[in-house]
C-alpha cells in the first residue's frame, strides 16, 4: 500500500447566484406534465461573467488561504490567511474548461501567482476528473504538494432534469505529505474503468446527451460501484460498518440504492450540496468529500466515490485539521437568488437578446500587449514605488506620485489580496452590460492607489462611496469574432 | 521669460452652424456653413488665411483622419493646415494652435476650424471607441455620462448632501440651459423644460437621468485670429483679444493616485489659476460678465463653478439655486444653452463658446444680449473647454476681452 497522501487544505466556491428549481418549472410549466408539482431546492449559476476557470480560480485562492479570498471560500477558519507554501503542482479537472487548446491550468496559477516552476496539468472528459487526480497523486508517493481544484459549469436545455440537477461550483484540494493539521490522509484507493455511459457530450456540443435513470441505477451503477467498493476495502481491511460518512455525488433516489448495495446504508451521505448547489460535474466528488469532512471526527473513515464511464473509490481517514472546518456551509449560506430565468438562460447563451448597437464593439485583444502585461493582468500586480512607497496599477515607469515622479523604481506589487473602499461609482444603463447596469468606479486600495475598475456581483443600489470591496477574477470581454475570451480582476462588496 | 498671450491676437471673424440632427448634412457641409459666416464676419478674401487648424475628435465616425478635410472641404490653397484632437477640448485645441501661430509671428492670419458629424453613428449618445490596446485589457467599457456621474456620488458622500437635494440643483442647470437655448435660433434643443421634468427623466447613468445629459449634435465652429495691429488696419473697431489660452492635461494623478477624491476635476483649478494670472484677473467672482463651460453633465457644471473658483467648496448647489448663474444672475454661465441645449459636436465645442463669448462682447448676441456688470455690455467673458472623464482629462480655460480702443 502507498504512502497516505495528507488532504492539508480545501476550498469551495459555489457562486453567488441561485436559482429556484420551482422558478425553471413555473416558466418551462408548458413542457410539463406535472407542471404543479414544484422541484424543491435550488441551483447554483455562475454570473455572465464567470466560467469553470474563474469557478476554479476563487476555490483555489479559498484553498491556499489566500487573503483576497471570499469568506464563502476560505479554508477552515483557524488558519484562513495563513501563508501557505505554494504547490509544486496544480492539477486542473473540469469537462468545461474554456479553452480547448490553451492550458487552462497555466491561467489559474497566474492568476494565483504561483511561481513560474509550478508544473501545470488539466485533466477532463468524465466526471471523475478530480477522483483520478486524487488516485495518481496518492500513487506518486505524496512527495510533493499538489493543488487539485476541479469546477464545471455545464450546460442544460431549458426544462430539462438537467437543467433542474445540474448546479455550478467549483472545489479544490491541497494534497501533500500528510502532518499535524490534515483535514484527511487517503489511506487506498480502487479504480475500474468500464465504458458505461450514463450520459455523454461529444467535442464541440453544448449538451449532455443523458441515458434513462432507472438503467443507470439499477444495472450500471448497483454493479460497478459495488464492485469498486468491495474490492478497496477488502484491500485495506476495512469493514463497510466501519465507513462512517460517504462522498457519493449522485441524486439521491440514486444514491441510497448504490449504498445500500455496497453495505453501506448507515453512512452518513450529506445532501446539502444536492439541495442548494446542484451537480458540479467533476467538482461533484470533492463537493461531496468537503460536506462529509464537517461533520466528520477524527479517525473516522470516509469513502469517496468518484463516477464516469468506470469508479475511482479513495478511502480516507480524517485528521485533527477537521476541527471547525466550514467551508462548505459558508459557502452554500453566501447565496443570492436570481429572479429572472430569462436573464440565466441570456447568460448561457440559451436565449439571445438585443442588446443594441453598442454590443458591436469589436473586442480584438492586442495579444503581444497582453503577453507584455500577463503579470498585472493576469496576477493584478501592480507597481510600489522603492522611493516613496507609492502603491499603483498599472505599473508605470514613472512613479504616479505628484511629489515623486522616480523613474524605474516600481517593485511588483500583488493587489489581488488587498481590500479597496468605493471612492466613487455609478450604475450605466447606457453602457453594453452583460447584466444591466455597468456598475464601474474609482477604488481605493487600503494600501494606497487608486483605480476605475468594474464592480461584479452587486445590485442596483447596493454600493455607496466608503463600501469595502474585494478583488475577483473574471472574465472581462468575450471577443465573439475570434471566439477569444479575456480576463480581469473585478470588485465586489465585501460579505457582510 | 515668456510674457503669455494677452492680448498679443484679435478674433477678426467667427462663424458657427446651426446645431442639431443635421441628417442632410456630411461634415464639408458643416464645415462652409461655419467659414462662410467667419469669413463674412472678418471681411477678408479667403486666401488671406495663411495656416489652418482642424479640430475633430471622431475621425473614424465623420471626416477620416488628418488635415486633409478641412483643406479640401473649403478648397484652401494649399496653405499649411493641421489637425488636432485632444478629446472634448479638441476645439479650444485648434484655436490655440491658431492663435500661437499669430503671437508668434510665423503668419498674420489664421484658421481654427472645429467640426463633428455624430449623427451618422447610427445610435444615441456618442460611439464606442478604443482607450487604447493596453487600457482596453483592465479599464472598464465606461461611457461619458457614466464616467461622470461618479462625480455626483462621491460630491454627495464628501460635502453631506442628500442625492435629492444635490439632484435638484443639478436639475436647475439643466432647466436654466433649456431657458437660455430657447433665445438662440442656433442651438439644438430649444424647448422650455421644467425641474420636474429633469427630475422625473428615465436614467442613464447614476445618479444622471437623460436630462442631465448634454445634446449629441453635429455641427462647426470657426474662428479667424491675426494681430491687433491688422485688425485695426481691417477697420474694425471694437476688437475682441485672448486675454488667456490655457491648458491643463492630467499627468495621471486622479487614474492612480489616492491624493484625487473623485469629486472634482484635479485639472481646471490649474487651468483656471494660470488663466487669471496671464489674463489680470484678480477677483473672477467680481470681474468676469460671463462665462461657458463644459456642461457635458449637469452635475459637471456644478463641480467646475467650484473648479473655477466662482463658488466656495462645498457651496456650488446652493449657489446655483440661488441663481447666481442663471442669466440674470450674477454670472451668467451658458447664456448659449451650453453643450447641453446648444449641442456638443465635440471638435467644435471650444469654439462654440469663444463665439458666445465674441458675440456678447460685441453686442451682437441680439435677444440673449447680457447688458454686462457696466450695463454697458460685457468686457470679459471665459470658456472653459474639458476633454477626457474625471480620472483623466484636459481642461482648457480661455479668457477673452475687448481691446482697449
Amino acid at each position: 500500500m502507498s504512502e497516505a497522501l495528507g488532504i492539508l487544505r480545501a476550498g469551495v466556491h459555489v457562486p453567488r447566484l441561485r436559482l429556484a428549481r420551482a422558478r425553471i418549472a413555473e416558466a418551462m410549466s408548458w413542457t410539463r406534465p406535472d407542471a404543479e408539482r414544484a422541484p424543491s431546492g435550488t441551483r447554483a449559476i455562475a454570473n455572465w461573467d464567470e466560467d469553470a476557470l474563474t469557478l476554479a480560480v476563487e476555490a483555489a485562492r479559498g484553498c491556499l488561504g489566500q487573503a483576497g479570498a471570499g469568506s464563502a471560500s476560505g479554508s477552515s477558519p483557524a488558519r484562513a490567511g495563513a501563508a501557505v507554501e505554494a504547490p509544486a503542482r496544480i492539477v486542473f479537472s473540469s469537462t468545461t474548461a474554456p479553452f480547448a487548446d490553451r492550458d487552462n491550468a497555466v491561467l489559474i496559477a497566474t492568476a494565483l501567482d504561483l511561481p513560474e516552476a509550478t508544473r501545470t496539468s488539466n485533466v477532463g472528459s468524465t466526471q471523475r476528473a478530480a477522483t483520478g487526480a486524487l488516485v495518481a497523486e496518492l500513487e506518486s508517493g505524496a512527495r510533493l504538494r499538489s493543488l487539485v481544484v476541479a469546477s464545471d459549469l455545464r450546460l442544460a436545455r431549458p426544462g430539462s432534469a438537467q437543467d433542474m440537477s445540474y448546479g455550478d461550483a467549483a472545489a479544490a484540494l491541497l494534497v501533500g505529505p500528510a502532518g499535524t493539521g490534515s483535514l484527511a490522509s487517503i489511506l487506498a484507493a480502487h479504480s475500474i474503468a468500464d465504458d458505461f455511459v450514463d450520459h455523454y457530450r461529444m467535442s464541440g456540443q453544448r449538451f449532455d446527451y443523458a441515458l434513462e435513470e432507472r438503467w443507470i441505477r439499477d444495472e450500471g451503477l448497483s454493479t460497478l460501484v459495488p464492485r469498486a467498493v468491495a474490492a478497496l476495502l477488502d484491500g485495506a481491511g476495512v469493514r463497510p460498518a466501519d465507513i462512517r460518512h460517504l462522498a457519493l455525488p449522485l441524486p439521491e433516489h440514486t444514491a441510497r440504492r448504490v449504498a445500500a448495495l455496497c453495505g453501506l446504508e448507515k453512512a452518513r451521505r450529506d445532501t446539502r450540496v444536492a439541495e442548494h448547489c446542484g451537480d458540479a460535474g467533476a467538482a461533484a466528488p470533492l463537493l461531496a468529500l468537503i460536506a462529509a469532512l464537517e461533520h466528520a471526527q477524527r479517525g473516522e473513515h470516509v469513502l469517496l466515490l468518484g463516477i464516469g464511464q468506470g469508479v475511482d473509490a479513495l478511502l480516507l481517514r480524517v485528521e485533527d485539521g477537521v476541527q471547525g472546518f466550514d467551508v462548505l456551509t459558508r459557502a452554500l449560506a453566501a447565496g443570492r437568488e436570481e429572479r429572472s430565468y430569462t436573464r440565466y438562460l441570456a447568460h448561457r447563451g440559451l436565449l439571445e437578446v438585443d442588446f443594441g448597437m453598442r454590443a458591436e464593439r469589436d473586442q480584438r485583444t492586442a495579444h503581444s500587449v497582453a503577453w507584455r502585461k500577463r503579470e498585472q493582468l493576469g496576477a493584478f500586480r501592480g507597481g510600489r514605488c522603492s522611493a516613496c512607497g507609492t502603491v499603483q496599477f498599472p505599473r508605470a515607469r514613472v512613479c504616479v506620485n505628484p511629489a515623486c515622479r522616480a523613474t524605474d523604481t516600481q517593485a511588483p506589487h500583488r493587489l489581488a489580496d488587498s481590500r479597496g473602499t468605493v471612492k466613487t461609482f455609478t450604475e450605466d444603463w447606457q453602457a453594453y452590460a452583460a447584466r444591466p447596469p455597468y456598475v464601474y468606479g474609482n477604488v481605493e486600495f487600503a494600501e494606497g492607489g487608486n483605480l476605475l475598475m468594474e464592480f461584479t456581483d452587486v445590485e442596483p443600489g447596493q454600493l455607496a462611496v466608503g463600501r469595502p470591496v474585494r478583488f475577483v477574477f473574471r472574465i472581462k470581454d468575450e471577443d465573439r469574432a475570434r471566439a477569444f475570451r479575456r480576463y480581469f480582476w473585478k470588485a465586489t462588496p465585501v460579505e457582510a | 521669460m515668456a510674457s503669455g498671450i494677452r492680448d498679443k491676437v484679435a478674433i477678426i471673424g467667427m462663424g458657427c452652424s446651426k446645431f442639431g440632427e443635421r441628417w442632410d448634412c456630411g461634415p464639408d457641409d458643416l464645415m462652409v456653413e461655419a467659414f462662410g459666416e467667419a469669413l463674412a464676419d472678418a471681411g477678408i478674401e479667403r486666401d488671406r488665411i495663411e495656416a489652418a487648424w482642424l479640430g475633430v475628435f471622431f475621425d473614424e465616425q465623420n471626416t477620416g483622419k488628418s488635415a486633409l478635410p478641412l483643406s479640401m472641404a473649403l478648397r484652401l490653397p494649399n496653405i499649411p493646415t493641421t489637425r488636432v484632437e485632444n478629446l472634448c477640448a479638441t476645439g479650444t485645441e485648434a484655436l490655440r494652435g491658431a492663435v500661437y501661430a499669430v503671437a508668434a509671428g510665423a503668419c498674420d492670419i489664421a484658421l481654427a476650424l472645429g467640426v463633428e458629424k455624430l449623427k451618422d453613428t447610427g445610435f444615441g449618445g456618442l460611439p464606442e471607441r478604443t482607450k487604447g490596446t493596453f487600457e482596453d485589457l483592465y479599464l472598464p467599457s465606461s461611457t461619458a455620462p457614466g464616467a461622470f456621474a461618479q462625480l455626483a456620488s462621491a460630491y454627495a458622500a464628501r460635502h453631506g448632501y442628500s442625492m435629492p437635494d444635490l439632484k435638484r440643483a443639478m436639475a436647475h442647470i439643466s432647466w436654466k440651459s433649456h431657458e437660455n437655448a430657447a433665445l438662440n435660433p442656433k442651438a439644438h434643443l430649444r424647448n422650455r423644460i421644467s425641474v420636474e421634468q429633469v427630475l422625473a427623466a428615465p436614467a442613464i447613468s447614476y445618479p444622471l437621468g437623460v436630462l442631465d445629459c448634454c445634446g449629441v449634435s453635429d455641427g462647426a465652429a470657426c474662428a479667424i485670429v491675426t494681430t491687433p495691429a491688422i485688425a485695426r488696419s481691417l477697420g474694425k473697431r471694437d476688437v475682441v483679444s485672448v486675454r488667456a489660452l490655457q491648458l491643463v492635461p492630467s499627468n495621471g494623478v486622479e487614474m492612480g493616485h489616492q491624493s484625487w477624491d473623485g469629486t472634482h476635476t484635479l485639472t481646471t483649478p490649474i487651468a483656471a489659476r494660470r488663466a487669471y494670472a496671464e489674463a489680470g484677473i484678480r477677483d473672477p467672482r467680481a470681474e468676469l460678465d460671463l462665462i461657458e463651460v463644459h456642461d457635458c453633465f449637469s452635475i459637471t457644471e456644478l463641480v467646475l463653478m467650484e473648479d473655477l473658483g466662482l463658488s466656495a467648496p462645498g457651496m456650488a448647489p446652493r449657489d446655483v439655486l440661488d441663481g447666481r448663474y442663471d442669466r440674470d444672475g450674477l454670472i451668467p454661465c451658458q447664456v448659449d444653452g451650453g453643450l447641453k441645449c446648444f449641442g456638443h459636436p465635440i471638435g467644435a465645442s471650444g469654439l462654440r463658446m469663444a463665439y458666445e463669448i465674441y458675440l456678447q462682447l460685441l453686442g451682437r448676441a441680439g435677444e440673449r444680449q447680457l447688458a454686462g456688470r457696466s450695463g454697458r455690455g460685457p468686457a470679459i467673458g471665459l470658456s472653459h473647454n474639458l476633454g477626457g472623464i474625471p480620472n483623466r482629462n484636459i481642461a482648457s480655460v480661455a479668457v477673452f476681452g475687448l481691446l482697449a480702443a
